[in-house]
């Protein structure tokens, strides 16, 4: 994430550097670990994922004649006896971006070499993150309970059910998977295998604290896919 | 000698050093805030045009940030932040076939469920 530097070799900015940086006869990402270059090559590939299911959303939505169900009143929670629309969808915004917050600063200290503050942020990361996948579980059994399924819903056009399902299912497993590993990132952490040198994922390299920015890309993709659902399912 | 000899470690010590807290701590302050309008625009039940250019607006405000800067993309070389970006204009392309495909399968749904279908 700091200009990198390799001696006898110029590294020029902007789009000539990527030219030459493509064209060089070394390794193309200069200064990029290569767990981080494959997380990102990861995230591409699950970008695609999700745009397909984001886009036959989209079809099933507007291909069929029947009324679509209106989600700020499919999704309101009775808070003191009034319903608010969106409500526990707006909470599930709320912890998802606090915990992502957490996880970048979590990243910085991590490069710091501040153990302790990196480990903390890492559990409130992971706490958040736990958090969202309960509110989750909530709206589920919430919504099962009025009777929809992803054949049919009390609502309005079949569809809904199984595109709400499959997307926010698909993007709570990812949440769920994110949190197993930032509990194991933040014993990593606090037992200090990165000070100790002791090895990484799938590797006999030794670990680094890149390893916790890797992690966070992570995370910051399931918060950035997050803004997307919120988007087109929930306010559109 | 020796004094350039410091200088560069002073330098190559600032380049190791990672971006202040300030940083984070203000995209995060504005995601809270976008956030925060996008509800507001289902809160007041903003319709048609209205509605639908403020949630893509604030979206991709919202998704810009994180990349930029909780994903450090700002901050990268070209080589990778065009090879991560440029394959979204597939998605762009595909968006726009699929939204041609609805609005045909809606009309001749809507057809033939007046007309009635063939024989």
């Amino acid at each position: 994430m700091s200009e990198p530097k390799i001696d006898g070799f110029e590294l020029k900015p902007g789009f000539k550097g990527m030219a030459s940086d493509t064209a060089s006869d070394q390794t193309m990402f200069k200064g990029v670990h290569w767990g981080k270059a494959m997380m990102w090559i990861f995230l591409l590939s699950d970008t695609f994922v999700f745009s397909c299911f984001l886009i036959s959303y989209m079809k099933g939505r507007g291909s069929t004649p029947v009324e679509w169900p209106n989600p700020s009143e499919v999704f309101a929670l009775e808070a003191f006896g009034v319903p608010v629309p969106l409500l526990l969808i707006a909470l599930m915004t709320f912890v998802l971006i606090t915990s992502s917050g957490t996880m970048a600063i979590a990243v910085k200290y991590g490069y710091e070499k501040n153990r302790k503050m990196c480990g903390w942020l890492l559990l409130a990361t992971a706490l958040g993150g736990l958090t969202f996948v309960g509110m989750q579980a909530y709206e589920w059994s919430k919504l099962i309970h009025e009777g929809v399924r992803p054949w049919e819903n009390p609502f309005g056009a079949a569809q809904f059910g199984s595109f709400f399902f499959m997307i926010t299912g698909f993007h709570g497993f990812h949440v769920s998977i994110g949190v197993i590993f930032l509990f194991i990132y933040t014993y990593k952490v606090f037992a200090g295998h990165y000070e100790k040198g002791k090895k990484g994922w799938f590797t006999k390299l030794k670990g680094d604290y890149v390893e916790i920015e890797i992690l966070g890309l992570y995370w910051h993709f399931v918060d950035l896919v997050w803004v997307f659902i919120f988007a087109f399912f929930y306010l559109w | 000698m020796e004094n350039t000899n410091n200088i560069e470690k002073t330098e190559k010590k600032e380049e190791a050093s990672t971006h202040k807290i300030g940083i984070y701590l203000w995209i995060w302050t504005l995601l809270f805030v976008l956030s925060f309008f996008s509800y507001m625009v289902d809160w007041y039940q903003f319709q048609g045009m209205l509605r639908w250019s403020l949630i893509l607006f604030f979206m991709f405000l919202k998704a810009g940030l994180i990349m930029a800067f909780f994903m450090h993309l700002f901050w990268e070389r070209y080589a990778l932040v065009n090879v991560l970006l440029w394959p979204m204009t597939a998605i762009a392309c595909f968006i726009f076939l699929m939204a041609a495909e609805f609005q045909y399968t809606l009309f001749s749904r809507l057809f033939y469920f007046v007309v009635g279908g063939g024989a």
